[in-house]
Protein backbone atom coordinates (compact mmCIF):
# COMPACT_ATOMS: atom_id res chain seq x y z
CA UNK A 1 0.00 0.00 0.00
CA UNK A 2 1.24 3.59 -0.92
CA UNK A 3 1.74 5.90 1.46
CA UNK A 4 -0.61 9.09 1.28
CA UNK A 5 0.43 10.93 4.55
CA UNK A 6 4.61 10.81 5.46
CA UNK A 7 5.92 12.16 8.43
CA UNK A 8 9.46 11.86 9.04
CA UNK A 9 11.05 13.58 12.16
CA UNK A 10 8.53 15.34 12.75
CA UNK A 11 9.09 17.82 16.51
CA UNK A 12 7.00 20.37 17.60
CA UNK A 13 8.04 22.79 20.78
CA UNK A 14 5.95 25.40 22.39
CA UNK A 15 6.91 28.70 22.77
CA UNK A 16 6.39 27.90 26.70
CA UNK A 17 8.84 25.17 26.26
CA UNK A 18 6.98 22.21 25.80
CA UNK A 19 7.64 20.01 23.43
CA UNK A 20 4.93 17.86 22.22
CA UNK A 21 6.51 16.13 19.10
CA UNK A 22 9.86 14.17 19.06
CA UNK A 23 10.66 13.23 16.39
CA UNK A 24 7.96 12.04 15.20
CA UNK A 25 8.08 8.63 12.44
CA UNK A 26 4.78 7.81 10.79
CA UNK A 27 3.34 6.55 7.59
CA UNK A 28 -0.74 6.85 6.67
CA UNK A 29 -1.62 4.25 3.96
CA UNK A 30 -4.29 5.15 1.28
CA UNK A 31 -7.66 3.54 2.25
CA UNK A 32 -6.78 3.19 6.05
CA UNK A 33 -8.44 3.78 9.01
CA UNK A 34 -5.82 4.88 11.42
CA UNK A 35 -5.98 5.25 14.90
CA UNK A 36 -3.66 7.83 16.75
CA UNK A 37 -4.11 6.62 20.40
CA UNK A 38 -3.05 8.47 23.32
CA UNK A 39 -3.58 9.76 26.73
CA UNK A 40 -4.56 13.91 27.16
CA UNK A 41 -1.56 15.76 26.50
CA UNK A 42 -0.03 13.10 24.54
CA UNK A 43 0.45 15.07 21.44
CA UNK A 44 -2.10 13.63 19.11
CA UNK A 45 -3.93 17.14 18.52
CA UNK A 46 -0.47 18.63 17.82
CA UNK A 47 0.25 15.85 15.81
CA UNK A 48 -3.08 16.42 13.45
CA UNK A 49 -2.59 19.79 13.63
CA UNK A 50 0.75 20.41 12.00
CA UNK A 51 -0.48 17.96 9.29
CA UNK A 52 -3.87 20.32 8.48
CA UNK A 53 -1.16 23.76 8.78
CA UNK A 54 -2.60 25.05 12.05
CA UNK A 55 0.55 24.49 13.94
CA UNK A 56 4.16 25.33 12.45
CA UNK A 57 6.41 22.54 12.75
CA UNK A 58 9.92 22.39 14.62
CA UNK A 59 11.48 20.64 12.84
CA UNK A 60 11.21 17.59 10.40
CA UNK A 61 8.78 17.73 6.77
CA UNK A 62 5.35 15.88 6.26
CA UNK A 63 4.42 14.95 2.70
CA UNK A 64 0.77 14.64 1.85
CA UNK A 65 0.43 12.70 -1.34
CA UNK A 66 3.80 13.68 -2.07
CA UNK A 67 3.31 17.12 -1.47
CA UNK A 68 5.70 19.49 0.98
CA UNK A 69 3.11 20.75 3.55
CA UNK A 70 4.69 24.08 3.70
CA UNK A 71 6.47 24.14 0.20
CA UNK A 72 2.96 22.69 -1.65
CA UNK A 73 0.39 23.85 1.18
CA UNK A 74 -2.19 24.59 -1.31
CA UNK A 75 -2.31 21.17 -2.89
CA UNK A 76 -2.36 18.97 0.49
CA UNK A 77 -4.65 21.03 2.83
CA UNK A 78 -6.92 20.79 -0.27
CA UNK A 79 -6.85 17.34 -0.30
CA UNK A 80 -7.81 17.00 3.62
CA UNK A 81 -10.64 17.57 5.81
CA UNK A 82 -10.42 18.18 8.83
CA UNK A 83 -13.01 17.86 12.30
CA UNK A 84 -11.43 19.37 15.29
CA UNK A 85 -12.47 18.04 18.87
CA UNK A 86 -14.23 21.35 19.43
CA UNK A 87 -17.72 22.17 18.21
CA UNK A 88 -16.38 25.59 16.80
CA UNK A 89 -18.34 26.95 13.96
CA UNK A 90 -20.33 30.31 13.62
CA UNK A 91 -23.48 29.25 15.17
CA UNK A 92 -25.78 31.87 13.65
CA UNK A 93 -25.09 30.72 10.50
CA UNK A 94 -27.24 27.82 8.35
CA UNK A 95 -26.09 24.41 8.37
CA UNK A 96 -26.71 25.20 4.57
CA UNK A 97 -24.53 28.15 4.67
CA UNK A 98 -21.60 27.12 6.51
CA UNK A 99 -21.03 23.84 4.56
CA UNK A 100 -20.86 26.15 1.06
CA UNK A 101 -18.85 28.57 3.18
CA UNK A 102 -16.04 25.26 3.92
CA UNK A 103 -16.62 24.35 0.50
CA UNK A 104 -16.05 27.66 -1.32
CA UNK A 105 -12.75 28.39 1.59
CA UNK A 106 -10.96 25.49 -0.24
CA UNK A 107 -11.62 26.61 -3.71
CA UNK A 108 -13.91 24.27 -4.98
CA UNK A 109 -16.82 26.16 -7.35
CA UNK A 110 -20.38 25.86 -6.08
CA UNK A 111 -21.99 22.15 -5.85
CA UNK A 112 -25.34 22.23 -4.30
CA UNK A 113 -26.49 18.98 -5.57
CA UNK A 114 -23.24 16.65 -3.95
CA UNK A 115 -23.44 19.24 -0.50
CA UNK A 116 -27.46 17.92 -1.06
CA UNK A 117 -26.26 14.28 -0.93
CA UNK A 118 -23.56 14.66 1.79
CA UNK A 119 -25.99 16.07 3.99
CA UNK A 120 -28.65 13.64 3.16
CA UNK A 121 -26.07 11.05 4.08
CA UNK A 122 -25.46 12.65 7.72
CA UNK A 123 -29.25 12.90 8.38
CA UNK A 124 -28.78 17.15 8.60
CA UNK A 125 -30.73 17.74 5.26
CA UNK A 126 -34.13 18.68 7.03
CA UNK A 127 -31.88 20.75 9.30
CA UNK A 128 -30.34 22.77 6.01
CA UNK A 129 -32.02 25.73 7.32
CA UNK A 130 -31.71 25.81 10.85
CA UNK A 131 -29.29 27.73 12.55
CA UNK A 132 -26.57 25.45 13.86
CA UNK A 133 -27.07 26.51 17.72
CA UNK A 134 -30.89 25.18 17.44
CA UNK A 135 -29.20 21.97 16.71
CA UNK A 136 -28.96 19.03 19.24
CA UNK A 137 -24.58 18.05 19.81
CA UNK A 138 -24.67 14.72 17.99
CA UNK A 139 -26.06 17.48 14.54
CA UNK A 140 -23.05 19.74 15.64
CA UNK A 141 -20.91 16.83 15.52
CA UNK A 142 -22.34 15.57 11.65
CA UNK A 143 -22.17 19.43 10.96
CA UNK A 144 -18.08 19.69 11.83
CA UNK A 145 -18.19 16.59 9.59
CA UNK A 146 -20.19 17.88 6.63
CA UNK A 147 -17.52 20.83 6.74
CA UNK A 148 -14.71 18.71 6.67
CA UNK A 149 -16.25 16.47 3.58
CA UNK A 150 -17.64 19.35 1.57
CA UNK A 151 -14.71 19.77 -0.42
CA UNK A 152 -14.71 16.14 -1.11
CA UNK A 153 -11.05 15.28 0.32
CA UNK A 154 -9.61 12.15 0.09
CA UNK A 155 -8.43 12.24 3.54
CA UNK A 156 -10.14 12.70 6.55
CA UNK A 157 -8.70 13.71 10.15
CA UNK A 158 -11.27 13.12 13.09
CA UNK A 159 -9.25 14.53 16.43
CA UNK A 160 -11.42 12.89 19.22
CA UNK A 161 -14.70 12.38 17.16
CA UNK A 162 -16.20 10.68 20.30
CA UNK A 163 -15.07 12.35 23.01
CA UNK A 164 -18.00 13.19 25.75
CA UNK A 165 -20.36 11.16 23.19
CA UNK A 166 -23.13 8.86 24.37
CA UNK A 167 -22.97 5.45 23.32
CA UNK A 168 -25.88 5.54 20.88
CA UNK A 169 -24.25 8.14 19.34
CA UNK A 170 -20.23 6.74 19.51
CA UNK A 171 -21.99 3.04 17.28
CA UNK A 172 -23.69 5.97 15.11
CA UNK A 173 -20.37 8.16 14.70
CA UNK A 174 -18.04 4.26 14.12
CA UNK A 175 -20.74 3.56 11.40
CA UNK A 176 -20.59 6.57 9.68
CA UNK A 177 -16.47 6.66 9.55
CA UNK A 178 -16.61 2.80 8.32
CA UNK A 179 -19.24 3.78 5.42
CA UNK A 180 -16.63 7.23 4.64
CA UNK A 181 -13.89 4.69 4.64
CA UNK A 182 -15.84 2.21 2.24
CA UNK A 183 -16.05 4.91 -0.60
CA UNK A 184 -12.32 5.48 -0.39
CA UNK A 185 -11.32 8.19 1.99
CA UNK A 186 -8.32 7.33 4.38
CA UNK A 187 -9.23 8.03 7.94
CA UNK A 188 -6.90 8.72 10.67
CA UNK A 189 -8.48 9.90 13.59
CA UNK A 190 -7.17 10.01 17.57
CA UNK A 191 -8.96 9.05 20.54
CA UNK A 192 -8.19 7.80 24.57
CA UNK A 193 -10.43 5.22 23.67
CA UNK A 194 -8.78 2.31 23.14
CA UNK A 195 -12.05 0.38 22.64
CA UNK A 196 -12.64 2.53 19.80
CA UNK A 197 -8.96 2.15 17.97
CA UNK A 198 -10.10 -1.28 18.32
CA UNK A 199 -13.38 -1.26 17.33
CA UNK A 200 -12.49 0.98 14.26
CA UNK A 201 -8.59 1.05 12.76
CA UNK A 202 -6.83 -1.49 10.64
CA UNK A 203 -3.76 -0.32 11.96
CA UNK A 204 -2.86 1.65 15.70
CA UNK A 205 -0.16 4.37 16.73
CA UNK A 206 -0.06 4.64 20.15
CA UNK A 207 1.88 8.52 20.95
CA UNK A 208 3.12 9.22 24.74
CA UNK A 209 4.90 11.87 25.78
CA UNK A 210 5.21 13.14 21.85
CA UNK A 211 6.48 9.83 21.10
CA UNK A 212 5.17 7.40 18.89
CA UNK A 213 5.51 3.99 20.65
CA UNK A 214 4.68 1.21 18.90
CA UNK A 215 2.43 1.31 15.33
CA UNK A 216 1.28 -1.43 14.07
CA UNK A 217 -1.95 -3.25 12.72
CA UNK A 218 -4.71 -3.87 15.40
CA UNK A 219 -4.95 -7.31 15.76
CA UNK A 220 -1.22 -7.64 15.14
CA UNK A 221 -0.87 -5.70 18.70
CA UNK A 222 -3.18 -7.68 19.99
CA UNK A 223 -1.09 -10.82 18.82
CA UNK A 224 2.49 -8.93 19.82
CA UNK A 225 1.42 -7.96 23.21
CA UNK A 226 -1.55 -10.02 24.07
CA UNK A 227 -1.57 -11.87 27.26
CA UNK A 228 -4.13 -14.02 28.10
CA UNK A 229 -5.61 -15.52 30.98
CA UNK A 230 -7.23 -19.25 32.28
CA UNK A 231 -8.99 -18.38 35.21
CA UNK A 232 -10.23 -21.74 36.54
CA UNK A 233 -13.17 -21.63 39.48
CA UNK A 234 -11.83 -24.66 42.43
CA UNK A 235 -13.93 -27.04 43.94
CA UNK A 236 -12.18 -26.80 47.01
CA UNK A 237 -9.86 -23.49 48.29
CA UNK A 238 -6.80 -23.25 47.91
CA UNK A 239 -4.23 -21.66 50.69
CA UNK A 240 -1.30 -21.64 48.14
CA UNK A 241 -0.46 -22.82 44.83
CA UNK A 242 0.44 -26.39 45.37
CA UNK A 243 4.74 -27.62 44.78
CA UNK A 244 3.31 -29.88 41.83
CA UNK A 245 2.24 -27.24 39.64
CA UNK A 246 5.05 -24.55 39.96
CA UNK A 247 6.16 -24.78 36.54
CA UNK A 248 3.64 -22.71 35.36
CA UNK A 249 2.97 -18.84 36.06
CA UNK A 250 -0.03 -19.06 38.42
CA UNK A 251 -1.42 -17.27 40.98
CA UNK A 252 -4.73 -17.36 43.38
CA UNK A 253 -7.45 -15.15 43.06
CA UNK A 254 -10.93 -14.82 45.02
CA UNK A 255 -9.24 -15.50 48.29
CA UNK A 256 -8.12 -18.92 46.97
CA UNK A 257 -11.21 -19.90 45.00
CA UNK A 258 -9.66 -19.39 41.67
CA UNK A 259 -6.70 -20.67 40.15
CA UNK A 260 -5.92 -17.90 37.49
CA UNK A 261 -2.88 -19.05 34.74
CA UNK A 262 -1.10 -16.40 32.54
CA UNK A 263 0.50 -17.40 29.11
CA UNK A 264 1.24 -16.20 26.08
CA UNK A 265 -1.06 -15.95 22.97
CA UNK A 266 1.75 -16.56 20.52
CA UNK A 267 3.23 -19.65 21.97
CA UNK A 268 2.20 -22.72 20.60
CA UNK A 269 2.12 -24.71 23.41
CA UNK A 270 0.39 -22.62 25.86
CA UNK A 271 0.97 -25.64 28.48
CA UNK A 272 -2.48 -25.94 29.13
CA UNK A 273 -3.19 -29.39 28.38
CA UNK A 274 -0.20 -30.35 30.62
CA UNK A 275 -1.43 -27.94 33.26
CA UNK A 276 -4.84 -29.78 33.25
CA UNK A 277 -3.10 -33.48 33.33
CA UNK A 278 -1.10 -32.37 36.32
CA UNK A 279 -4.25 -30.59 38.40
CA UNK A 280 -5.75 -33.49 37.67
CA UNK A 281 -2.79 -35.92 39.06
CA UNK A 282 -3.10 -33.42 42.06
CA UNK A 283 -6.45 -34.02 42.85
CA UNK A 284 -7.28 -30.90 42.10
CA UNK A 285 -10.96 -30.25 41.03
CA UNK A 286 -12.80 -27.20 38.90
CA UNK A 287 -16.04 -26.58 38.38
CA UNK A 288 -15.94 -24.10 36.05
CA UNK A 289 -12.96 -22.38 33.46
CA UNK A 290 -12.99 -18.94 31.76
CA UNK A 291 -10.19 -17.60 29.17
CA UNK A 292 -9.89 -14.01 28.24
CA UNK A 293 -7.40 -11.57 26.41
CA UNK A 294 -6.47 -8.58 27.71
CA UNK A 295 -7.69 -5.58 26.20
CA UNK A 296 -5.88 -2.85 24.39
CA UNK A 297 -6.26 -0.77 27.53
CA UNK A 298 -4.03 -3.02 29.27
CA UNK A 299 -1.59 -3.69 26.48
CA UNK A 300 -1.82 0.05 26.36
CA UNK A 301 -1.23 0.49 30.08
CA UNK A 302 1.85 -1.85 29.88
CA UNK A 303 3.21 -0.41 27.29
CA UNK A 304 3.28 3.09 28.91
CA UNK A 305 4.51 2.10 31.89
CA UNK A 306 7.70 0.09 29.88
CA UNK A 307 8.07 3.30 28.49
CA UNK A 308 8.38 5.17 31.60
CA UNK A 309 10.61 2.14 32.69
CA UNK A 310 13.45 2.42 29.97
CA UNK A 311 13.10 6.44 30.72
CA UNK A 312 13.41 5.81 34.73
CA UNK A 313 16.21 3.61 33.67
CA UNK A 314 17.94 6.33 31.69
CA UNK A 315 17.79 8.98 33.82
CA UNK A 316 19.42 6.83 36.87
CA UNK A 317 22.14 5.39 34.80
CA UNK B 1 -5.24 32.12 -6.70
CA UNK B 2 -8.22 30.55 -4.78
CA UNK B 3 -10.93 32.67 -5.90
CA UNK B 4 -13.85 30.46 -4.97
CA UNK B 5 -11.88 30.97 -1.11
CA UNK B 6 -11.77 34.93 -1.27
CA UNK B 7 -14.99 34.61 -2.29
CA UNK B 8 -16.17 32.49 0.29
CA UNK B 9 -15.22 34.56 2.90
CA UNK B 10 -16.22 38.01 1.37
CA UNK B 11 -19.36 36.95 1.29
CA UNK B 12 -19.05 35.38 4.85
CA UNK B 13 -18.13 38.92 6.49
CA UNK B 14 -20.66 40.86 4.04
CA UNK B 15 -23.52 38.22 5.61
CA UNK B 16 -22.13 38.55 8.76
CA UNK B 17 -22.63 42.77 8.49
CA UNK B 18 -26.36 41.76 6.85
CA UNK B 19 -27.11 40.31 10.10
CA UNK B 20 -26.11 42.93 12.29
CA UNK B 21 -27.53 45.88 9.86
CA UNK B 22 -28.50 47.61 12.96
CA UNK B 23 -24.72 47.35 14.69
CA UNK B 24 -23.33 47.99 11.58
CA UNK B 25 -24.98 50.51 9.17
CA UNK B 26 -27.89 51.99 11.14
CA UNK B 27 -26.16 52.81 14.43
CA UNK B 28 -23.23 55.14 12.65
CA UNK B 29 -26.12 56.70 10.18
CA UNK B 30 -28.16 58.01 13.51
CA UNK B 31 -24.89 58.85 15.30
CA UNK B 32 -23.59 60.96 12.35
CA UNK B 33 -27.51 62.63 12.21
CA UNK B 34 -26.92 63.62 15.55
CA UNK B 35 -23.87 65.64 14.68
CA UNK B 36 -25.63 67.09 11.80
CA UNK B 37 -28.82 68.12 14.09
CA UNK B 38 -26.00 69.49 16.99
CA UNK B 39 -23.52 70.66 15.21
CA UNK B 40 -24.60 71.46 11.85
CA UNK B 41 -28.37 72.91 12.63
CA UNK B 42 -27.92 73.83 16.69
CA UNK B 43 -24.48 75.31 16.99
CA UNK B 44 -23.44 75.55 13.10
CA UNK B 45 -26.23 78.61 13.02
CA UNK B 46 -24.15 80.78 15.07
CA UNK B 47 -20.76 79.74 13.71
CA UNK B 48 -19.18 81.54 10.55
CA UNK B 49 -18.15 80.34 7.21
CA UNK B 50 -14.90 78.76 7.21
CA UNK B 51 -13.27 79.60 4.15
CA UNK B 52 -16.16 79.78 1.79
CA UNK B 53 -17.71 77.22 3.09
CA UNK B 54 -21.21 77.21 5.44
CA UNK B 55 -20.01 75.51 8.46
CA UNK B 56 -22.52 72.47 8.14
CA UNK B 57 -21.30 71.61 4.95
CA UNK B 58 -17.95 72.25 6.29
CA UNK B 59 -17.95 69.35 8.95
CA UNK B 60 -19.56 66.62 6.25
CA UNK B 61 -16.34 65.02 5.30
CA UNK B 62 -14.74 64.98 8.73
CA UNK B 63 -18.02 63.37 9.39
CA UNK B 64 -17.59 60.98 6.99
CA UNK B 65 -14.23 60.38 7.99
CA UNK B 66 -14.78 59.70 11.47
CA UNK B 67 -17.13 57.15 10.79
CA UNK B 68 -14.98 55.62 7.99
CA UNK B 69 -12.05 55.06 9.96
CA UNK B 70 -13.56 53.94 13.32
CA UNK B 71 -16.46 51.32 11.20
CA UNK B 72 -13.21 50.27 9.48
CA UNK B 73 -11.10 49.31 12.08
CA UNK B 74 -13.82 47.85 14.10
CA UNK B 75 -14.99 45.45 11.16
CA UNK B 76 -12.20 44.34 10.17
CA UNK B 77 -10.68 43.90 13.43
CA UNK B 78 -13.98 42.12 14.62
CA UNK B 79 -13.83 39.92 11.68
CA UNK B 80 -10.60 38.11 12.21
CA UNK B 81 -10.64 38.41 16.29
CA UNK B 82 -13.65 36.56 16.51
CA UNK B 83 -13.04 33.26 14.75
CA UNK B 84 -9.17 33.61 17.01
CA UNK B 85 -11.66 33.88 20.18
CA UNK B 86 -14.33 31.57 19.18
CA UNK B 87 -11.78 28.86 17.46
CA UNK B 88 -13.66 28.90 13.47
CA UNK B 89 -9.99 30.33 12.54
CA UNK B 90 -8.87 26.60 12.43
CA UNK B 91 -10.92 26.47 9.05
CA UNK B 92 -9.03 29.12 8.27
CA UNK B 93 -5.81 28.25 8.74
CA UNK B 94 -6.34 24.95 7.57
CA UNK B 95 -7.56 26.21 4.08
CA UNK B 96 -5.68 26.22 0.77
CA UNK B 97 -5.56 29.83 1.20
CA UNK B 98 -2.61 31.79 0.77
CA UNK B 99 -2.22 34.71 3.28
CA UNK B 100 -3.16 37.75 1.00
CA UNK B 101 -6.13 35.44 -0.39
CA UNK B 102 -7.27 35.74 2.93
CA UNK B 103 -6.42 39.58 3.64
CA UNK B 104 -8.38 40.44 0.46
CA UNK B 105 -11.37 37.90 2.14
CA UNK B 106 -11.22 39.99 5.21
CA UNK B 107 -9.99 43.25 4.12
CA UNK B 108 -12.39 43.81 1.28
CA UNK B 109 -15.66 42.54 3.03
CA UNK B 110 -14.67 45.35 5.90
CA UNK B 111 -13.19 48.05 3.11
CA UNK B 112 -16.36 47.28 1.17
CA UNK B 113 -19.07 47.59 4.36
CA UNK B 114 -17.54 51.10 5.41
CA UNK B 115 -17.67 52.22 1.75
CA UNK B 116 -21.25 51.76 1.87
CA UNK B 117 -21.51 53.55 5.17
CA UNK B 118 -19.37 56.29 3.89
CA UNK B 119 -22.02 56.66 1.29
CA UNK B 120 -25.18 56.25 3.48
CA UNK B 121 -23.71 59.30 5.17
CA UNK B 122 -22.78 61.26 2.32
CA UNK B 123 -26.31 60.53 0.94
CA UNK B 124 -27.76 61.78 4.70
CA UNK B 125 -25.86 64.86 4.71
CA UNK B 126 -27.90 66.10 1.98
CA UNK B 127 -31.03 66.49 3.43
CA UNK B 128 -29.21 68.87 6.22
CA UNK B 129 -26.86 71.09 3.81
CA UNK B 130 -25.84 72.20 0.37
CA UNK B 131 -22.98 70.08 -0.31
CA UNK B 132 -20.71 70.05 -3.71
CA UNK B 133 -17.91 68.19 -4.61
CA UNK B 134 -15.74 69.35 -6.79
CA UNK B 135 -13.04 66.24 -7.38
CA UNK B 136 -15.47 63.37 -7.28
CA UNK B 137 -12.78 61.02 -8.47
CA UNK B 138 -10.34 62.24 -5.83
CA UNK B 139 -13.11 61.82 -3.18
CA UNK B 140 -14.05 58.21 -4.42
CA UNK B 141 -10.11 57.74 -4.57
CA UNK B 142 -9.59 58.87 -0.76
CA UNK B 143 -13.00 56.61 0.42
CA UNK B 144 -11.38 53.72 -0.83
CA UNK B 145 -7.87 54.39 -0.07
CA UNK B 146 -8.97 55.54 3.71
CA UNK B 147 -11.22 52.40 3.77
CA UNK B 148 -8.63 49.88 3.14
CA UNK B 149 -6.15 51.02 4.93
CA UNK B 150 -8.18 51.61 7.82
CA UNK B 151 -9.31 48.15 7.44
CA UNK B 152 -5.95 46.90 6.79
CA UNK B 153 -5.08 48.44 10.31
CA UNK B 154 -8.44 46.90 11.74
CA UNK B 155 -6.91 43.46 10.70
CA UNK B 156 -3.93 43.64 12.51
CA UNK B 157 -5.43 44.98 15.61
CA UNK B 158 -7.67 42.34 15.42
CA UNK B 159 -4.91 39.70 15.09
CA UNK B 160 -3.00 41.04 17.87
CA UNK B 161 -5.70 41.72 20.40
CA UNK B 162 -5.77 39.37 23.31
CA UNK B 163 -9.34 40.64 24.60
CA UNK B 164 -12.27 42.42 23.70
CA UNK B 165 -10.64 45.10 25.46
CA UNK B 166 -7.63 45.42 23.36
CA UNK B 167 -9.97 44.81 20.90
CA UNK B 168 -11.91 48.34 21.59
CA UNK B 169 -8.68 50.12 23.32
CA UNK B 170 -7.55 51.57 19.61
CA UNK B 171 -10.21 52.74 17.99
CA UNK B 172 -11.47 54.23 21.14
CA UNK B 173 -8.40 55.29 22.77
CA UNK B 174 -6.43 56.60 20.06
CA UNK B 175 -8.30 56.86 16.75
CA UNK B 176 -11.18 58.58 17.84
CA UNK B 177 -9.31 61.50 19.54
CA UNK B 178 -6.96 61.73 16.97
CA UNK B 179 -10.11 61.96 14.42
CA UNK B 180 -11.45 64.87 16.65
CA UNK B 181 -7.79 66.56 17.07
CA UNK B 182 -7.50 66.14 13.51
CA UNK B 183 -9.66 68.95 11.87
CA UNK B 184 -12.98 66.91 11.33
CA UNK B 185 -14.68 69.53 12.91
CA UNK B 186 -12.98 73.08 12.36
CA UNK B 187 -9.59 73.79 10.66
CA UNK B 188 -6.46 73.25 12.22
CA UNK B 189 -5.50 76.79 10.89
CA UNK B 190 -8.27 78.42 13.18
CA UNK B 191 -5.50 76.89 15.78
CA UNK B 192 -2.97 79.19 17.95
CA UNK B 193 0.20 78.08 17.67
CA UNK B 194 1.82 76.14 18.25
CA UNK B 195 -0.94 73.61 18.34
CA UNK B 196 -1.37 74.04 14.41
CA UNK B 197 2.50 72.92 14.14
CA UNK B 198 1.66 70.09 16.89
CA UNK B 199 -1.37 68.86 14.95
CA UNK B 200 0.27 68.57 11.44
CA UNK B 201 2.20 65.18 13.36
CA UNK B 202 -1.45 63.79 13.34
CA UNK B 203 -1.57 61.44 10.52
CA UNK B 204 -5.70 62.22 10.48
CA UNK B 205 -5.04 65.96 9.89
CA UNK B 206 -4.08 65.05 6.16
CA UNK B 207 -7.13 62.36 5.26
CA UNK B 208 -9.56 65.01 6.39
CA UNK B 209 -7.82 67.74 4.95
CA UNK B 210 -7.52 65.84 1.65
CA UNK B 211 -10.77 64.49 1.70
CA UNK B 212 -12.31 68.01 2.22
CA UNK B 213 -10.48 69.58 -0.54
CA UNK B 214 -11.84 67.19 -2.87
CA UNK B 215 -15.25 68.35 -1.55
CA UNK B 216 -14.61 71.90 -1.72
CA UNK B 217 -11.31 72.44 -3.18
CA UNK B 218 -10.00 73.89 0.15
CA UNK B 219 -7.64 71.98 2.89
CA UNK B 220 -5.62 72.77 5.54
CA UNK B 221 -2.39 70.75 3.76
CA UNK B 222 -1.62 70.02 0.03
CA UNK B 223 -3.64 67.39 -1.37
CA UNK B 224 -0.86 65.72 -2.52
CA UNK B 225 0.71 65.40 1.33
CA UNK B 226 -2.77 63.42 2.20
CA UNK B 227 -2.17 61.54 -0.63
CA UNK B 228 1.39 60.68 0.64
CA UNK B 229 0.77 60.06 3.83
CA UNK B 230 -2.48 57.82 3.18
CA UNK B 231 -0.10 55.98 0.60
CA UNK B 232 2.42 55.68 3.47
CA UNK B 233 0.09 54.45 6.03
CA UNK B 234 -1.33 51.96 3.35
CA UNK B 235 2.23 50.39 3.03
CA UNK B 236 3.03 50.27 6.69
CA UNK B 237 -0.30 48.06 7.31
CA UNK B 238 0.57 45.73 4.25
CA UNK B 239 4.59 45.11 5.45
CA UNK B 240 2.84 44.48 9.46
CA UNK B 241 0.32 41.99 7.54
CA UNK B 242 2.79 40.29 5.26
CA UNK B 243 4.74 39.95 8.48
CA UNK B 244 2.27 38.43 10.71
CA UNK B 245 1.43 35.84 8.05
CA UNK B 246 5.49 35.25 7.88
CA UNK B 247 5.61 34.64 10.89
CA UNK B 248 2.02 33.19 11.96
CA UNK B 249 2.54 36.05 14.77
CA UNK B 250 -0.71 35.44 17.43
CA UNK B 251 -2.41 33.35 14.85
CA UNK B 252 0.04 30.11 14.94
CA UNK B 253 1.70 28.35 17.45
Amino acid sequence: MAAVVSIENLSKTYDGGVKALDSVDLEIEQGEIFALLGPNGAGKTTLISAVCGIVVPTGGTVTVAGHDIIREYKKTRGAIGLVPQEISTDMFETVMATVRFSRGLFGKPKNDAYLEELLKDLSLWDKKDAQIRELSGGMKRRVMIAKALSHEPDILFLDEPTAGVDVELRRGMWRLVRRLNDKGTTIILTTHYIEEAEEMADRVGVIQGGRIVIVDRTDAIMRQLGKRQLSLTLAEKLDAVPAALCGWDLELADEGHQLVYTFDANDEDTGIPRLLRAMDEAGIGFTDLDTSKSSLEEIFVDLVHRENGTQAQGEGA
Amino acid sequence: MNVHGVWALYKYEMARAARTVWQSLVTPVITTVLYFVVFGSAIGSRMEDIGTVDYGAFIVPGLIMLSLLTQSISNASFGIYFPKFSGTVYEILSAPMSPIETVIGYVGAAATKSIILGLIILATATFFVDLRIEHPFVMVLFLVLTAVTFSLFGFIIGIWADGFEQLSFIPMLIVTPLTFLGGAFYSIRMLPEPWESISLANPVVYLVSGFRWSFYGEGDVPVVWSLGITALFLAVCLGAVIWIFRTGYRLKE
